[in-house]
């Protein structure tokens, strides 16, 4: 269904982190860009059309306190109704960029005031919401920055309590406009999902408790939240009441990312494809649809690629009807495309 | 990333350089009193109460560099010495079997029992000697205190930090017949076998993980040797070589944590004798020939360790100097502040 095409080489190797792939589609100009995080410094490439590389920029943490250099935790591009701004967030703070990463528009340096001398101080958890951009860190709080449409005159708008262990993952709808419905959930590493509305202030709708192992990776599109454990599960939630509608034993050690086409193969109650992948080497494809009758949600394994020897720890769809994606995985320094034939 | 990683990455490390240089004074039949008397001597240098304060203090990483220059100084311990080129090969050795433990895990609390397989075996080693095995039991204890709480997200952390650490290291280990022994492998698709129970995480219980437990014990002879081109030469090696903006930290670190570390003199007419990491004296030779130049740099001996007092002046000291780029001992720069040191 899916045939390995030619890997596009890195300057420096993965990470091991989760969500470690980001992906921008341009297609009014026939371009795809990538962003990974390789420790201190994040690499962003462009590619044409199958993948042959273009150009190549790497971005670093910016200096602050501290005695050893510091590290990036992710890098991710936040599509906003006038903008597209990338965004990478370090133990030191965020720091908010041009697309292209050529310019830095913004810096936040994390207030680790309350934090005690074990804890690490971070950013982590990045999407965009609007014309807001929300921001998770270590302390479980999520920072809401209002983007203007153009310039530096980037606002903390909100702080948001809900968690209190480090924020992992935030997702949020991709079709906008509706706004009585949840649109943003947020994930920490107690497992802990928070479900919010989002306007000029952000009103928590609900809370979808955690069963003691993380949840790094965490998705939300037409009603549905899926989310990703440590001990390989996938949840697939209605995101406004909390309950729980699949669960899938889909891997057999901890997720590591997960993604979505919300157009593939489109059909009657078809919701699209679901993409997980972990640090068991493999990266599975279900298909999720609604049924028309019950209303509830099924799921249909499609796909399964292992990535041999390879502990996965960024995947993500190149494009909305899911026909490539893309998977990173720790000390590999390519990024390997899939096709599907 | 984590700052309670230094402790579990040391002891690990610290419980594989054990096991390889048993099995090295074993392939090298050095007579077993001197044997047991070199591990009883790095185990209770590695596990002096200073240290061990010193290396509990939350903390970030510092450098695979860094790190190398206290188990060197570890090794040294006793009356064994190691050349460079082996000193090079044992941390090699080390760093890959680490390495290949933290990948293999099968959950991120594993790395805890996997600590707790090396100080079982380190407990092994030192059977006969009531006061070393009760310094192990003590930070047996901490440990069990320290990480025995923390969430599976703290564990997951404390993993990302530990692969970030060995992120590009690649040394592919073979044996004498030239096949590969060595090589991260998973379990590949269809076919899955039921998790194991997890492990005890007691002072005393049955682990369960095999990894972190002795590949080189006598029932298992693995013949190491490494691949012999260049650019095996760890690439840990390649980092240090450009200047560092943080040495003056890293100097400071490693004073403090040396500072804590109790070298015994060996007393007496007793010789030392040097251990060889490789099959016979002609690789080690060759194998110090092909180390790049960068790596070579002088011994200079620095009694920064014996003396409490003074090894606090030391610290001041270097913390008023200025060093804008990793100290060469070949330049004036470095001889100065060797000599200022030479005259405490």
């Amino acid at each position: 269904m899916f045939r390995w095409e030619r890997s596009i080489p890195l300057r420096g190797s993965a990470a091991a982190l989760c969500n470690n792939l980001s992906v921008l589609q341009l297609p009014a100009r026939n371009l795809t860009h990538f962003g990974v995080v390789h420790g201190p410094s994040a690499q962003l490439l462009s590619t044409a059309p199958e993948g042959v590389p273009l150009a190549q920029r790497q971005l670093h943490a910016k200096e602050g306190a501290g005695v050893s250099p510091p590290l990036i935790t992710q890098v991710h591009w936040c599509v906003l109704p006038f903008r597209v701004l990338l965004v990478l967030t370090s133990h030191r703070g965020i720091q908010m960029y041009e697309s292209d990463g050529s310019t830095m528009v913004y810096w936040h340096a994390l207030d680790s005031g309350d934090a005690t001398p074990v804890q690490a101080v971070f950013a982590r958890g990045i999407a965009a919401s609007g014309h807001f951009i929300c921001v998770g860190t270590w302390s479980g709080r999520v920072l809401v920055f209002d983007i203007p449409a153009k310039g530096p005159n980037i606002v903390l708008s909100e702080e948001l309590a809900g968690h209190q262990t480090p924020i992992t993952d935030i997702a949020t709808e991709p079709a906008q406009g509706q706004d009585c419905v949840a649109d943003m959930v947020t994930a920490d590493d107690s497992g802990l999902l928070c479900v919010w509305r989002s306007g000029p202030e952000f009103t928590l709708l609900t809370r979808i408790p955690g069963f003691g192992v993380p949840c790094p990776s965490v998705q939300l599109w037409q009603g549905i939240c899926a989310a990703g454990y440590g001990n390989g599960q996938v949840h697939l939630y209605e995101a406004t009441t909390g309950n729980l509608h699949v669960q899938i034993n889909a891997h057999a050690r901890a997720i590591s990312a997960l993604d979505l086409a919300p157009e593939a193969a489109p059909s009657l109650g078809h919701l699209g494809w679901l993409l997980s992948a972990a640090e068991d080497t493999f990266v599975h494809i279900w298909k999720l649809s609604r049924s028309p009758e019950s209303s509830y949600i099924e799921v249909e394994h499609c796909h399964g690629e292992c990535v041999s020897d390879t502990q996965v720890c960024g995947a993500r769809f190149c494009d909305s009807s899911g026909s490539s994606f893309a998977v990173t995985g720790y000390d590999l320094a390519e990024i390997r495309r899939f096709s599907s034939v | 990333m984590s700052v309670r990683t230094l402790p579990l990455l040391f002891l690990n490390l610290g419980g594989e350089m054990l096991y390889i240089l048993d099995q090295r004074l074993r392939a090298q039949n050095i007579p077993g009193d001197k044997a047991r008397r070199v591990l009883n001597d790095i185990i209770s240098t590695m596990f002096n109460r200073k240290f061990m304060e010193e290396l509990f203090k939350p903390q970030e990483l510092y450098s695979k560099k860094a790190l190398r220059t206290i188990y060197e100084r570890l090794a040294h311990a006793s009356i064994m010495k190691l050349n460079q080129a082996s000193m090079d090969k044992l941390y090699d050795l080390m760093t890959m079997a680490f390495k290949y433990q933290v990948l293999l895990c099968p959950r991120p609390k594993d790395v805890l029992l996997v600590t707790f397989n090396h100080l079982d075996t380190i407990k092994g080693f030192i059977r006969d000697s009531p006061t070393i095995l009760q310094q192990v039991d003590e930070t047996f204890r901490q440990l069990i205190e320290i990480y025995g709480g923390l969430s599976a997200g703290e564990f997951q952390l404390i993993r990302q930090t530990l692969l970030i650490f060995f992120q590009d290291l690649h040394i592919r280990m073979f044996n004498n017949k030239g096949e590969e022994v060595k090589r991260i492998e998973f379990k590949h698709g269809g076919n899955y076998v039921r998790a194991p129970k997890e492990g005890s995480f007691e002072l005393y219980g049955d682990r369960v993980l095999k990894l972190g437990t002795n590949m080189y014990s006598a029932n298992r002879p693995v013949e190491t040797h490494m691949s012999g081109s260049s650019k095996n030469v760890a690439s840990w090696a390649q980092e240090s070589i450009a200047p560092n903006p943080l040495a003056k930290e890293e100097l400071n670190f490693l004073a403090r944590l040396m500072g804590g570390m109790e070298i015994k003199q060996p007393s007496g007419p007793e010789p030392g004798f040097r251990l060889n990491l490789f099959t016979s004296d002609e690789e080690e030779e060759q194998a110090a020939l092909t180390r790049p130049e960068e790596l070579s740099y002088e011994v200079i001996n620095i009694q920064a360790t014996q003396d409490q007092q003074r090894s606090e002046e030391l610290a001041r000291i270097m913390g008023e100097f200025e060093i804008t780029e990793q100290p060469s001992l070949s330049t004036s720069k470095g001889d100065d502040l060797l000599a200022m040191m030479d005259e405490l």
